[in-house]
């Protein structure tokens, strides 16, 4: 790993993430912070960040230069953590907030996502809208909608407690055996493995459905308890 | 008095932000509130002209920014409305002449002296749309029954979701009831139905609203106006008051339904 990973660290919270920048001038935190972000856009496009800057001394100007940094970046910054007095009232004028409830140790998990195991999930506690795109090495369960110009690609399966109406890639890396279910499957691209379903003029059918290839074609069934192989 | 600052968004362009920042201000105004309007469109302003002000300007929102006036000086009271205000866009600024945070400034410094403050966003979620939103307590996004549009819609909602900015409501404009019928338009359900958020309005197809604007005088000042009618009535539903929609009912996502089964809030 390269000097820049070593400046940043990032953790899951409950709804956002909090990274924590060590100590260097604020021009290499900026640039380790931004250049993590570029490289990992998939994982952070639409996250909410607080960010612990430690003892360092923001200036208004570079924290409002950061927050437009991060808003092209589709990230939002909501938090600046700072044992700093100087750098919480110019975090507290920019409308950002200072205290972040800190997060139970169970809460707390460090996001190195080359570490996880074959059998990990990324869960999604929202509905997605258009523009949004996740991809993730593993299965996606969303508890929420997917809607119109969102897309999931995963290597594993795609789970949808909800209406599946975006575009969706499970066993993106080739696993035939990867499976999509909705709540409702009525998905605007469907593509398991190699194999992409033609889902034009598809209705909805008010039943729980699920999407796996047999005889290397994607195939759609009901939902029903056993049926998952 | 501590305003109330309302953006009004959309993602596409065209759909009647502008339209619908001058028929709120003035429906507002008109019931006695104190309401000012920043036209956030820079580069592309156009609120002066749908409120028939355009010869007033003298100074606009980036002299405002960059100390050339005063925050006064750049308001303009509406000629019929003594309480109705404008703060022009500039017409020839790039639009980096304004961040968020001069927004929430400017925006800061009028609070106390009004009751509302509605900004006009321009199209698109770039610079100008995070300017629009960054001092909004809630923001209204606009859409027209169409699949592009409510697409777009959607993206907006999920940036403003992604801001924390909780307190959103819907505004579905120029519904044409005939082509709902011939199922050739969406229709209220199926906007709401994908967009998940509170409705605050539906404002049907009117001609007069395209009359009105050329004319500068915004058709919620018409007693007649069906638009107008329901442009006052959301002007009166963000006052509070609990007013029927005109004949549409609405009708939860599948989503909101399990929440709410399940005694949730709204992920
Ligand atoms: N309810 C309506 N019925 C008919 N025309 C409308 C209606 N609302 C807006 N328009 C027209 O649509 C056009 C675009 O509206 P405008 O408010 O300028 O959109 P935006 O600000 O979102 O770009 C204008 O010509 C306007 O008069
Ligand atoms: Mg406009």
């Amino acid at each position: 790993m390269d000097e820049i990973d070593t400046l940043i660290q990032i953790k899951g919270l409950r709804d956002s993430l909090l990274v924590s920048i060590a100590e260097a001038p604020w021009e290499e935190q900026r640039a380790a912070l931004l250049s993590q972000i570029d490289a990992r856009q998939a994982f952070f496009q639409g996250a909410r960040l607080a960010l612990d800057v430690g003892t360092q001394i923001v200036k208004v100007n570079e924290l409002v230069e950061l927050r437009d940094r991060l808003s092209e970046r589709n990230v939002s910054l909501w938090a600046v953590i700072s044992e700093s007095p100087t750098t919480e009232n110019t975090a507290q004028l920019l409308g950002l907030a200072t205290r972040i409830s800190k997060p139970r140790p169970e809460d707390t998990r460090q996001f190195a996502v080359q570490d996880l195991g074959e059998e990990t999930a990324l869960f999604v506690n929202r509905t997605l809208r258009s523009g949004t795109r996740i991809e993730f090495e593993s299965h996606v369960v969303v508890l929420g909608d997917v809607n119109p110009g969102a897309e999931i690609v995963a290597e594993g399966n795609i789970i949808v407690w909800g209406r599946l109406r975006g575009a969706v890639h499970a066993g993106s890396k080739g696993n035939e055996r990867a499976v999509v279910c909705a709540l409702d499957l009525l998905p605007m691209r469907l593509q398991i493995a190699g194999d992409a379903m033609n889902v034009a003029g598809r209705k909805e059918t008010g039943t729980p459905e699920m999407a796996f290839i047999q005889d290397q074609r994607v195939i759609i069934e009901p939902w029903q308890p056993g049926n998952t192989g | 008095m501590t305003a109330h600052v309302i953006t009004i968004s959309s993602g596409k362009g065209g759909v009647g932000k502008t339209t619908t920042v001058a028929n709120l201000a003035v429906a507002l105004a008109a019931d006695g509130a104190k309401v000012v309007c920043i036209d956030g469109d820079i580069g592309l302003r156009n609120l002066d002209v749908v409120m028939g002000l355009e010869n007033r300007i003298v100074y606009d929102i980036v002299d405002v920014i960059e100390g050339r006036c005063k925050l006064r000086q750049a308001m303009i009271r509406d000629k019929h409305l003594t309480e109705l205000y404008l703060i022009p866009a500039a017409q020839t600024r790039d639009k980096n002449a304004v961040s968020p945070s001069d927004m929430t400034r400017l925006c800061n410094e009028l609070r106390p002296e009004v009751d509302f403050i509605l900004i006009d966003s321009p199209a698109g979620i770039e610079r100008g749309f995070r300017n629009a939103i960054a001092p909004a307590d809630r923001v209204l996004v606009v859409t027209n029954p169409e699949v592009s549009a409510v697409r777009d819609a959607d993206r907006v909602v999920g940036i403003l979701e992604a801001e924390e900015k909780r307190q959103t409501g819907l505004i579905i404009n120029r519904l044409n009831p005939v082509l709902v019928k011939q199922h050739d338009m969406l229709s209220a359900n199926d906007v709401l139905d994908l967009l998940g958020i509170q409705l605050v309005g539906i404002v049907p197809e009117d001609e007069g609203v395209i009359v009105s604007s050329n004319r500068g005088a915004p058709v919620a000042q018409d007693p007649k106006s069906r638009a107008g009618q329901a442009f006052r009535n959301i002007a009166k539903r963000i006052r509070g008051e609990d007013i029927p929609l005109m004949e549409f009912g609405r009708q939860d996502g599948l989503w909101d339904r399990i929440q709410k089964m399940a005694g949730g809030r709204k992920a």
